[in-house]
Parts: structure tokens; C-alpha cells; sequence
């Protein structure tokens, strides 16, 4: 949603770049036997220029070409990134060891260091976003590529380095996110695709190119899924999220806070 | 180079450009026709497999290359089509019937999905069709009743009016037939005013919509129609499979037809057939060259006394035998076209054709397109 948000561009590969940020992190953890914070580090930072040199390479190619076109690329890529994982790291399931092991009993309720380090450190990336993409000057640079590209390039941003910088974060993003999930979900090669769908449809849900609304969305898809696995009947916890997400399409599709207007002529 | 005059309108939509044209295809046709003769069982039913993925391909070109709507969700309509078909067989419903009716409920499908579709562009389209891929795979796995959930489904091999299509060579005929009427029918819903309608709203909806087409109307009836192919791909697919389960119809299958559809080239009907072609035969050519590019390496490798050549064939070998490889390959091919070909093989196609009929006088830039800035898309 981050790179839709400057570039327009949909990364159907945001789930392959989180898994590969995750192995990249069980790696530098378990077989180089490097600190979990420094693992975290490195694989974000691997993964961004990754997503940065993605950019450079391959994407910047399509610019200008329809949506679908990228839609399509991305897709492609995904699906080299999964066959690249599978060959490399085989399909077992790993489990990343974390620092995160107690638990804090609050009011009764047992939570586990795991699911508040997940909490903390999706509301830390999403603050750091928001704080970027609004108050800095290379963030506010970005929206105005995302705006019009032309127009961006004439008043002297550098779009090109501009466009590398965003896929840098935002692939930097999906590895920080892989590797938040990786207790939880563990680790394997499809982790992602399940992972990019549902975050999918809270982007949906909340608008495409708004952080806050991502977030919203997010926790709302959460929480249906939660609800609807508990109250209705076994198969609708997977669908539920789909099914609200459908009648959100059809009833207001630009989403909770997005913004959707018609070109005028 | 032939030069065509064109006097009136009618010669301009005819079905074949000239007599040259249509002789070519005659020779095709003769060509399809009598390739079962000479060929043994196994490559008779990859040839099936082609023809079903181009009803398939045929579908979505229309609704993508045609009308510009992007679907990650017909999967689900070609196990509607599947399902369904399988479903009525059982109930010994006889086969044009039960065809049409899987038609029917995958062409009502269709529409339903299409409403909600009139209100959303571009990606949004895309989503909530993968959002419905979802939800009816979901429901092939827990409506046992009728799918027989993860069980699965046996289909009964094809039976019409008391003539058996139950050997490969006869079910070959039984989807060419079907592959040649669905080719004629869209080749003849294009060139009506339905067909021009769908390409202007491809080209650009408000243009479309200033012209006097109706954005919704249309749009519905490309949702039907494609679903319906979709639907009718699904029936021969479900006796081409044998064995219905609902882990065939994943988002995954969704994908292998898109690609096939800009591997083939968007916006041509031929584009939809060569897509069909790549897509049905790699998967048997990757399980080709994994056994013999070893063993040819290792040869040339035993000739040449090189022993470098022998590990490298081992080591492709050993690499194309790895599961997930297919779907890599897949991945590969797609971004290379996409960065490479936009129009796709159909595009290459008519290059090189162009190429050869204006033979010295080729202009380099003949088919380039002219540079363009994105806008944003929330405005347009």
C-alpha cells in the first residue's frame, strides 16, 4: 500500500519480498547465529535495496504503461521469488527463535511478549510512516510524484530516485513485517501469499493510499475473521474478510478513507 | 505486401481479410483436423488440454484484451462451469443439457459479479474478483453436498445423443468443435457494434460513455459472456481432469490463464490461442528437458571430453526436478514479456510478419509507442 501510495504501482510481490525478509532474518539468526535485533536489521536493510535495485532494474520500465501491466509484473516476480526460496531453502517450516519469551498477566488476560512485540512494532512503523510520508521533506516529495509525475519532475524532484527510494521502504517495510510475523505464522514459502491477500483486502478496506485507513482496515479484517470464526459456522472464518470486503466494494469502493474521483474532461 | 482496397463497411468486418487469408486457414483447419491421425495418444490429449485453455484464454480475452477489465477470479467460474456440469451428469441429466445448464449458472454468476463490478475501475476490479475467487473456493470445499468437498468428484467421460466420446482422439474432436464455434461466435460478437463497444470502453471509458455507450450494459455483458466460456471451458475441463477437487481452482489457475492471455498478447483472438499453446505445453516440455538435458549434456560432455558440460546438465537437471520450479518458470517468462513484448507472442508475430512483407524498406520504429507519463489514476 506504501508503494501504491507514491507510485501508483500494486506490489502483488509484497508477500514474497516479507517472506524473503523473514528467511533472510531466520538465516543471519539461527545459522550465522547473529543477534535478533542485528538479524532484523540486516534483513530489512537486504531486502530495501533489493526493492530499491527491483525498482532500477526491472519496474521502471513499465512506468507509464497500464496498471494491469504491473499488476502482472509483480505477480511474475512473486512467483520467481517463491520458486528462488523453495530451491534455495528447500519447503520445511522453520521457526524463528525470538527474544520476546515471557508473558505479562494483565487484568486477568495472559499476553504473550510475542503478540504485544507484533503491536508494538506495527504501531512504531506505522507512526514512523505516517510522521515521513506527512513531515519530511522527502516524504512530501513523494506524494507529489504519486500525484503527477510531470508536474514533480518540473518542480525539481528527482523522480527516478525518488520512485527507488519507495520501493526501498517499502520492500524494507514488508521484510520488518515478515520477520514481526515469523514467531506467529512461522516460516515457510507460502507464508506470504496468504499474508498478501488479507493485507490486500485491508488496503481495500481501509483505501488504497492512506496509511491510517491501511491500519483501520487492518484491524478490522482482524477482528471479522476473529468474530466470524468464533460465531459462525467452521469455513467462514477464511471467507468472512472476503465477503465484507465484496459488499465494501459494491457499496463504497473507494474505501474508508480513500479518495476516488472521476477525471474531468 | 498485399494491399487491400476496402469499398464499403462490409468488406472492412468481413471474416477473412482476403481469399489468401481464408486458404490459410483452410490449411490450418486440415491440418488440426487430421494431426490425430499421426500422432500418438499422449500428444492427442496434450492438444485437448490446448483447446480447453483456449476456450479459457478466449473468455478472458474478451473481458481483458476487449472490455479492459482485469479478473483474478475466473478460476472460480471455470469450477462453477466444472461443478456444475459434473453435478447435473451424476444426476443423469443428458450431456447438451447439462452443458447448457452449467453455461447458464456460470453466465448468471457472471452477471452477479459483474454488478458490483460497475462501480469499481482499474484495480479495484481486480481485487474483488480475487476476493470471489476466494469465496467460491471456499465454497467447493464445504458445500459437500453437491461438490463432495476435498473428496472429490469423479466425472463420467462425455456421452451425446448415445454417440461415446470416451478415447482421446474423439474428445479431441469434441473440443475443437467446441474451440472453432466459440472462435466464430466471439469473432462475430467483435465485429458487431457489442464488440466495438467493449474495445471503446477499453480504449477509454469516458469517450465511451460520451459516444453513447452504456458503461453498465456493456459491462455486464462482457461479465456474462466471458463467464459463460468460462463455464463451458469448465465442462470439458472437468471430463478432460476426470476427477474434480477443489485445490484445483486456486488463484493460481487464475493467474496461469491472465498469463496466458498476455503471453499470447492482449486485444487478439489469435494471442488467446498461442497463449493456450505456451501454457498447455510448457509444463510437459519442462518434464522433457529435465530427463533429457542431462543425459544429451552428458553425452556431448563423453564426446567433447569435457567433463565441466556433464555437471552443468546434472546440476539443470537437478534444478528443473525441484518443486516450485514450473511456477518460477512461469514468473520469468511473464516479466520477460511484459518488459520485453507487451503484445505478446501474437505481437512478435505480426512484427516479423510485417518485417518480411515490406522486406527492405522496414522502419525501426513502426511499432514503437510513444513515451508516456503516468497520471494518477485516483483522477482519472
Amino acid at each position: 500500500m506504501l508503494i501504491y501510495k507514491a507510485t501508483e504501482l500494486v506490489n502483488f510481490a509484497q508477500g514474497d519480498l516479507l517472506m524473503l525478509g523473514a528467511f533472510i532474518a531466520y538465516m543471519a539468526v539461527v545459522w550465522w547465529g547473529l543477534d535478533y535485533w542485528l538479524a532484523f536489521l540486516i534483513s530489512v536493510v537486504t531486502i530495501g535495496v533489493f526493492g530499491a535495485l527491483l525498482d532500477a532494474t526491472i519496474l521502471r520500465n513499465v512506468i507509464g504503461q497500464p496498471q494491469f501491466a504491473v499488476v502482472m509484473l509483480t505477480i511474475g516476480l512473486g512467483a520467481m521469488f517463491r520458486t528462488f526460496a523453495s530451491v534455495t531453502w528447500g519447503s520445511e517450516i522453520y521457526t524463528l527463535p525470538t527474544p520476546f519469551g515471557g508473558v505479562w498477566q494483565v487484568g486477568g488476560v495472559t499476553l504473550s511478549h510475542q503478540y504485544i512485540s507484533i503491536v508494538v512494532g506495527t504501531l512504531v512503523l506505522c507512526g514512523a510512516l505516517y510522521a515521513f510520508f506527512n513531515h519530511t521533506r522527502i516524504g512530501v516529495a513523494m506524494q507529489a510524484t504519486s500525484q503527477n509525475q510531470l508536474a514533480a519532475y518540473y518542480m525539481g524532484i528527482p523522480v527516478k530516485l525518488i520512485f527507488s527510494l519507495i520501493w526501498a521502504i517499502s520492500a524494507g517495510t514488508a521484510a520488518a513485517a515478515g520477520i514481526l510475523l515469523a514467531p506467529v505464522t512461522l516460516i515457510d514459502i507460502n507464508m506470504g501469499l496468504a499474508v498478501a491477500l488479507k493485507a490486500f483486502a485491508a488496503a481495500v478496506l481501509g483505501g488504497f493510499g492512506s496509511i491510517p485507513g491501511a491500519l483501520v482496515g487492518g484491524i478490522v479484517i482482524g477482528l471479522i475473521e476473529l468474530y466470524a470464526g468464533a460465531t459462525l459456522p467452521d469455513g467462514f472464518k477464511d471467507t468472512a474478510p472476503y465477503i465484507v470486503l465484496l459488499i465494501m466494494l459494491a457499496v463504497r469502493p473507494q474505501g474508508l478513507f480513500g479518495t476516488l474521483a472521476r477525471k474531468k474532461v | 505486401m498485399r494491399f487491400q482496397f476496402k469499398t464499403s463497411y462490409n468488406q472492412d468486418i468481413r471474416l477473412f481479410k482476403d481469399k489468401v487469408d481464408a486458404s490459410w486457414y483452410g490449411l490450418l483447419a486440415v491440418a488440426v483436423l487430421i494431426v490425430p491421425a499421426l500422432m500418438s495418444d499422449y500428444y492427442v490429449g496434450e492438444a485437448t488440454w490446448v483447446f480447453i485453455y483456449a476456450i479459457g484464454g478466449i473468455s478472458l480475452m474478451a473481458l481483458v484484451g476487449y472490455t479492459g477489465l482485469v479478473s483474478l477470479g475466473h478460476a472460480a467460474f471455470l469450477g462453477i462451469g466444472a461443478y456444475g456440469h459434473a453435478y447435473f451428469l451424476q444426476h443423469g441429466v443428458p450431456w447438451v443439457v447439462s452443458v447448457t445448464l452449467a453455461v447458464a449458472i456460470t453466465t448468471a454468476s457472471g452477471i452477479v459479479v459483474g454488478l458490483p463490478a460497475l462501480r469499481m475501475t482499474g484495480i479495484y476490479l481486480t481485487i474483488a474478483t480475487l476476493a470471489f475467487g476466494v469465496i467460491i473456493q471456499e465454497v467447493f470445499s464445504r458445500w459437500e453436498s453437491v461438490t463432495h468437498g476435498f473428496a472429490g468428484m469423479p466425472v463420467e467421460k462425455p456421452t451425446i445423443f448415445g454417440v461415446p466420446f470416451h478415447d482421446e482422439w474423439s474428445f479431441y474432436y469434441l473440443c475443437l468443435f467446441f474451440l472453432v464455434l466459440v472462435l466464430w461466435m466471439t469473432r462475430n460478437l467483435l465485429r458487431s457494434p457489442t464488440g466495438r463497444a467493449w474495445i471503446a470502453i477499453r480504449d477509454s471509458e469516458i469517450a465511451a460513455q460520451s459516444m453513447g455507450v452504456n458503461l453498465a450494459i456493456y459491462k455486464s455483458i462482457a461479465f456474462a459472456y466471458s463467464a459463460g466460456l468460462m463455464g463451458l471451458a469448465g465442462a470439458l475441463f472437468a471430463h478432460k481432469i476426470a476427477y474434480l477437487a477443489p485445490d484445483i481452482f486456486t488463484i493460481l489457475l487464475s493467474i496461469q490463464f491472465l498469463l496466458l492471455v498476455i503471453v499470447g498478447g492482449l486485444g487478439s483472438l489469435h494471442g488467446a490461442v498461442f497463449g493456450a499453446i505456451f501454457v498447455a505445453l510448457l509444463p510437459p516440455l519442462i518434464a522433457i528437458l529435465r530427463d533429457s538435458i542431462p543425459a544429451s549434456m552428458n553425452d556431448a560432455a563423453a564426446a567433447m571430453n569435457i567433463k565441466l558440460l556433464a555437471i552443468i546438465g546434472e546440476g539443470i537437471g537437478n534444478f528443473l526436478k525441484k518443486p516450485g520450479v514450473e511456477a518460477g518458470i512461469f514468473g520469468l517468462i511473464l516479466v520477460l514479456v511484459i518488459l520485453l513484448e507487451p503484445l505478446g507472442m501474437y505481437g512478435r508475430w505480426v512484427k516479423i510478419r510485417v518485417f518480411f512483407s515490406t522486406f527492405p524498406m522496414y522502419r525501426g520504429a513502426t511499432f514503437k509507442r510513444q513515451k508516456s507519463y503516468m497520471r494518477s489514476e485516483r483522477l482519472r
